[in-house]
C-alpha cells in the first residue's frame, strides 16, 4: 500500500521532467533554459530520495545532497557569467 | 504506527503534484520572469513536502533527510533570484501585459 503511493509520487515527478526538457528544448531564449535545468535538478533530488526509500538503502540520500549542490552552483555561475562576463 | 506511514506517503503524494503544477506552470507562462516564479515556487515546497514525507516513513533518517531540507529551502531561493537579476540586466522581454516595472528608476542601464 505504501509501496503503490510512493510509486504514483515517482511518476509524477518524472512526467514533471518531461515538461520541463520540452520547455529546455523549445526555450527560445537562453535564460528559459538556464531555468528549466534548475527544475530538473531540484525535481530529481526528491525522485532520488524517493527511490532510496523504495529500495531501502540510506546511502543514495548523499547521491541527492550532491545533486543539490550541482544545481546550485551552476545557476549562480551562469547567473554570473550573463550579468558581467568571464 | 501504520497510520504514520500512511500519513507520510499521502505527503509526499502531495509534494509531487506541487512539482508537477510548477512545471506546468513553467510551459504555459507566457513571459520569463512569470516562469521563474512559477517555476521555483513550486518546485522549492513540492521538494520539501516530498522530502519530509520520505522522513516520516523511515525515523532514523531522520538526521540526513533534515540536512537535505534545510539546504533546498535556503539555497534554491537565492538562485533563482541570481538568474533574475541577470535577465533583467540582458534585456530580457517583458510580456506586453506587464504594467509594473519597480526596477526601471533604479538601474544605469538605459532600457
Amino acid at each position: 500500500m505504501i509501496n503503490t503511493i510512493l510509486l504514483i509520487a515517482a511518476i509524477i515527478i518524472m512526467l514533471a521532467i518531461f515538461i520541463s526538457a520540452y520547455r529546455f528544448i523549445i526555450g527560445p531564449d537562453l535564460v528559459d533554459r538556464v531555468i528549466s535545468f534548475d527544475l530538473i535538478t531540484v525535481s530529481s533530488i526528491a525522485l532520488i530520495v524517493i527511490i532510496a526509500s523504495l529500495l531501502g538503502k540510506i546511502i543514495y540520500l548523499d547521491i541527492a545532497i550532491v545533486y543539490g549542490i550541482l544545481s546550485f552552483l551552476s545557476v549562480i555561475i551562469i547567473g554570473r557569467y550573463i550579468e558581467k562576463g568571464m | 504506527m501504520e497510520t504514520l506511514k500512511i500519513i507520510g506517503a499521502v505527503i509526499t503524494l502531495i509534494g509531487s503534484i506541487f512539482i508537477f503544477l510548477g512545471a506546468l506552470g513553467l510551459l504555459r507562462m507566457p513571459d520569463f520572469f512569470n516562469r521563474i516564479q512559477a517555476g521555483t515556487k513550486a518546485s522549492t515546497l513540492g521538494t520539501m513536502l516530498s522530502i519530509l514525507g520520505i522522513g516520516i516513513i523511515n525515523y532514523e533518517w531522520a538526521g540526513k533527510i533534515i540536512i537535505l531540507i534545510v539546504f533546498v529551502f535556503m539555497t534554491n531561493p537565492l538562485s533563482s533570484h541570481v538568474i533574475a537579476r541577470a535577465a533583467y540586466y540582458i534585456k530580457t522581454n517583458l510580456s506586453s501585459r506587464t504594467v509594473v516595472d519597480k526596477l526601471k528608476s533604479k538601474t544605469d542601464t538605459n532600457l
